[in-house]
C-alpha cells in the first residue's frame, strides 16, 4: 500500500526495475510522440492551418502516459477535457487522423466535426474530448456504470483539471460512484492555474483529492505529476482498487508549459516559475533515468526523436493533403 | 395521417379505482384483442415490455425504484426487473443525466427520468452538450440511445418554478428528438419507438393526462416518430395540439361544432421531427390554423409552425396563423391567474373565431 498523502513517495530505481526497460522505453516514446505531435501542431496553428482553440498537454505527458499503461483498452474507458491530445494517442489512435481533424478534414479523427478539443476513440474506448469544463466527469462514472452493470470488470478513468473541481458534476459524480461503489478513477491533472486563474485563486484547498475525497468516503493519492515513475506507481495501485469495485480520486501535481490555449500568453505567471518547472521536464528525467539504467544511449535517444519526427512529418503531410469533408456532411450525423 | 380515429379517447368505460389496477404495466384485459389502460399505465407497459425484451435497458432517476415513481410511472417494474435495472437515484440530475450519456456510449440503453421537466434545468449541460452533440461531434462514433422522461407542462397550482412546458426549449437543438404524447395509445407506440432507436430522446409526459384512459391493442405495436395524427376531422380550421392541449383542442372543438365551426384537431405527436406536410395538407382544406400549446408565445412550437405554414402554404390561408399559448409571465400560483395564464378552452375559441372572421 503506498503512502497516500500528502504526496506519495517512491523509490525511482525500484519502480524503474519494476517497470522494465522494454516497457519504459514504449513509455518514453508515447510521451515524446505526445510532445512532438503537439509542438509541430502548435506551429501549424502558427501558420494558420488549424483554427480554434488548441490546448496543449505539454509538460503533463507523465500523467495521462503512467495511467494508460495500466489499462485495457478494450475494456477500460478513458475520458478528459478538451485538453485531451495526448489521451487520443495513448488509446491508439494513429497521428493522422488526429491531425487530420486539427487541420478539419474528412479524413480526421472525427471527419472534421470536432477540432482539438474534441478527439474520440472507439476501438481504444476514449470517450473525449469534452469541452465543456467538468462535463465529463459524470459521463466517466457512466462508463463505470456499464461495466459494472455488464460485469466487464472493466474500469474507467476521468481526468480533469483542478479548474474542474469546484464544478458540481465533480461532486455528483464522487457522490454517485462512492454510493454505488462504481469503478471509477478520477485523476486531477492540477497544473496551477484554471485558464489564467490560480487554482489558489479559485479553490478552498491545497490538496484538493486529500480533501475531497473523505468527504464522499473514497481512497485518495496525490503524487507529483511530472514524475512519470509516480504516475505509474499510483495508476498501478488505483486501477487495482477500481478493478475491485472501490472509486479513487487522484491528484497529479504537474505543469503546462504553454498557456490555456495556444492564444494565451500566461503573462499570469513569472518566468522564473516556468524555468523552474522546466528543469522538472518530465520526458527529459526519463530520458536520463534510461540512459542511466544502460537501456538508452544518446545515439538510440537520436533514433528515437527521428522515428517519432517522421512520423509526425507524414502527420502533418497526411493532413495538409486530406480533402475538406465534403459540404453533404454537414447533416450526416446530426441523428444517427 | 396513422389510423385516425381508430381508439376513441371516449373508452365504453372507465377503470374502477375500487377493484381494478389504476397503475403498474397491466391493462384491462376488455377481450377482443383490446386492453383498457391509461396514460400512466401505457408508459409503464411499454417499458415493461420493452425491457422485457432488451436487457441493455435500465431506468434510474429520482424515486422511481422503491417509491414506484413520483407518479408511479414506473409502479411494480422494480418488483419485476430487481435494483440493478430500476435504480433510485440521489437529487442529482446533472450526475445521473451524464451518467446515463457515458452508459448509452458504452453499450447501454438507458431511461432517466426527471420527476419534472423542470429539473432537467439543472441537468441542461449534460442534454446539450453532451447527450444532443455526441454523434455529430465524433463523427457518428458514439450515437446516444438515451430516453428522458417526465411530465412537462404545468401541474395544479405549482406557481412559477413547476411549471415549464419545454417542448420549444429543446425542439431548438438538433441532435434531439422531442416526443409529447396526448393520448395513452401515442404514448405506448412512441415510447417503444423511443427505445428502439439510438438518438436522445426528451419524452415529455403530462401529469395532467397521466389519468387519460383509452382502449388500445393487446398486441404489440409502434407508433413512429414524424407522423401527426387526427384526433378529430372538421372543415373550417385546423388546431394544431400538443400534449394536454389537445384535450382543450377538443373540448373547445365541441362548443365551435354548436355554433357551425367544424375544427380539425391535430397532433403532431413528436414536435421534433415534426410532420409539417400533414398539418400543412390539413390546412389545403380547412385554410385556417390555430396553434395550441402549452410553451411561450415567443419562440414556441405555434410560431415554428406559424413560420412553416406561411412557406408551404401561404396562398392556402385565409387568415393569419394563431397562437394560442402560454401567456408570457411566470406561473402565478392563483387559480384565476393561473386558469388564465394557460391556453385553455375559452381562449382557444376566441383564437379560431378570430381566424374565422366570427
Amino acid at each position: 500500500m503506498l503512502q497516500a498523502n500528502p504526496l506519495v513517495q517512491i523509490d525511482p530505481r525500484a519502480v524503474r526495475a519494476e517497470i522494465g526497460k522494454d516497457r519504459l522505453l514504449t513509455m518514453y516514446r508515447k510521451m515524446l510522440l505526445i510532445r512532438r505531435f503537439e509542438e509541430r501542431a502548435e506551429l501549424a496553428y502558427k501558420s494558420k492551418l488549424i483554427a480554434g482553440f488548441l490546448h496543449l498537454y505539454i509538460g503533463q505527458e507523465a500523467v495521462a502516459t503512467g495511467f494508460f499503461d495500466h489499462l485495457d483498452c478494450s475494456r477500460d474507458a478513458t475520458l478528459t477535457s478538451y485538453r485531451c491530445h495526448a489521451q487520443a494517442l495513448l488509446a491508439g489512435e494513429d497521428p493522422k487522423p488526429l491531425m487530420a481533424e486539427l487541420f478539419g478534414k474528412s479524413t480526421g479523427n472525427v471527419r472534421g466535426k470536432g477540432g482539438s478539443m474534441h478527439f474520440f476513440s472507439k476501438k481504444g474506448n476514449m470517450l473525449g474530448g469534452h469541452g465543456i469544463v467538468g462535463g465529463q466527469i459524470p459521463v466517466g462514472t457512466g462508463a463505470a456504470f456499464s461495466a459494472k452493470y455488464k460485469g466487464t470488470g472493466g474500469v474507467s478513468v476521468t481526468f480533469l483539471g483542478d479548474g474542474a473541481s469546484p464544478q458540481g458534476t465533480f461532486h455528483e459524480s464522487l457522490n454517485m460512484a462512492s454510493l454505488w461503489k462504481l469503478p471509477a478513477i478520477y485523476v486531477i491533472e492540477n497544473n496551477k492555474y484554471g485558464m489564467g486563474t490560480a487554482c489558489t485563486r479559485a479553490v478552498s484547498v491545497e490538496n484538493i483529492a486529500a480533501a475531497k475525497a473523505s468527504g464522499y468516503g473514497m481512497k485518495s493519492f496525490t503524487f507529483d505529476g511530472l514524475d512519470l515513475f509516480s504516475s505509474w506507481k499510483v495508476a498501478q495501485e488505483v486501477v487495482a482498487i477500481a478493478r475491485l469495485g472501490e472509486p479513487v480520486l487522484v491528484e497529479a501535481k504537474t505543469y503546462r508549459y504553454r498557456g490555456h490555449s495556444v492564444s494565451d500568453p500566461a503573462t499570469y505567471r513569472t518566468k522564473e516559475e516556468l524555468e523552474h518547472y522546466k528543469t522538472l521536464d518530465p520526458i527529459e528525467r526519463i530520458k536520463l533515468s534510461l540512459i542511466d539504467a544502460g537501456w538508452l544511449t544518446e545515439a538510440g535517444a537520436e533514433e528515437i526523436e527521428e522515428q517519432i519526427i517522421g512520423r509526425i512529418r507524414e502527420a502533418l503531410e497526411f493532413a495538409a493533403e486530406s480533402p475538406e469533408p465534403p459540404l453533404s456532411d454537414l447533416y450526416t450525423h446530426v441523428y444517427a | 395521417m396513422s389510423a385516425p380515429l381508430a381508439y376513441p379517447l371516449k373508452p365504453r368505460r372507465e377503470i374502477d379505482s375500487q377493484t381494478e389496477p389504476i397503475n403498474g404495466h397491466k391493462g384491462i384485459d376488455l377481450g377482443d384483442g383490446m386492453q383498457l389502460v391509461s396514460v400512466r399505465m401505457a408508459i409503464c407497459q411499454a417499458l415493461f415490455e420493452e425491457m422485457t425484451r432488451d436487457e441493455t435497458i435500465y431506468i434510474m432517476g429520482e424515486e422511481v425504484a422503491q417509491y414506484n415513481g413520483a407518479y408511479k410511472v414506473t409502479k411494480g417494474l422494480l418488483d419485476h426487473f430487481g435494483a440493478k435495472r430500476v435504480i433510485d437515484s440521489p437529487i442529482t440530475e446533472s450526475g445521473f443525466t451524464g451518467l446515463a450519456v457515458g452508459a448509452a456510449m458504452t453499450g447501454l440503453r438507458p431511461v432517466i427520468e426527471f420527476m419534472s421537466w423542470n429539473f432537467s434545468f439543472v441537468a441542461f449541460d449534460q442534454i446539450i452538450s453532451n447527450a444532443s452533440k455526441m454523434n455529430y461531434m465524433t463523427g457518428g462514433m458514439f450515437p446516444i440511445p438515451l430516453v428522458m422522461r417526465g411530465p412537462s407542462g404545468a401541474g395544479p397550482r405549482v406557481s412559477s418554478q413547476h411549471s415549464h412546458a419545454v417542448e420549444a426549449l429543446f425542439s431548438h437543438f438538433p441532435g434531439l428528438i422531442v416526443v409529447s404524447p396526448s393520448t395513452p395509445y401515442d404514448a405506448k407506440g412512441l415510447m417503444k419507438t423511443a427505445l428502439r432507436q439510438n438518438n436522445p430522446v426528451c419524452f415529455l409526459e403530462n401529469e395532467l393526462v397521466y389519468n387519460l384512459q383509452q382502449e388500445i391493442p393487446t398486441a404489440e405495436y409502434l407508433v413512429p416518430f414524424g407522423k401527426a395524427d387526427l384526433k378529430r376531422e372538421g372543415t373550417d380550421c385546423t388546431i394544431v395540439a400538443i400534449s394536454r392541449c389537445v384535450q382543450w383542442a377538443l373540448e373547445a372543438a365541441d362548443e365551435l361544432a354548436k355554433i357551425g365551426i367544424s375544427c380539425e384537431v391535430l397532433d403532431p405527436r413528436t414536435i421534433k421531427p415534426l410532420d409539417i406536410e400533414s398539418i400543412a395538407a390539413s390546412v389545403r382544406k380547412t385554410n385556417r390554423c390555430v396553434v395550441v400549446e402549452e410553451c411561450y408565445r415567443t419562440g414556441g412550437v405555434g410560431a415554428e409552425i406559424a413560420a412553416q405554414l406561411m412557406e408551404l402554404c401561404f396562398d392556402d390561408l385565409d387568415a393569419p396563423v394563431g397562437r394560442v399559448t402560454t401567456t408570457e409571465n411566470p406561473m402565478p400560483y392563483a387559480a384565476n391567474l393561473e386558469h388564465e395564464t394557460l391556453p385553455k378552452p375559452h381562449r382557444i375559441i376566441a383564437a379560431v373565431k378570430t381566424a374565422c372572421y366570427r
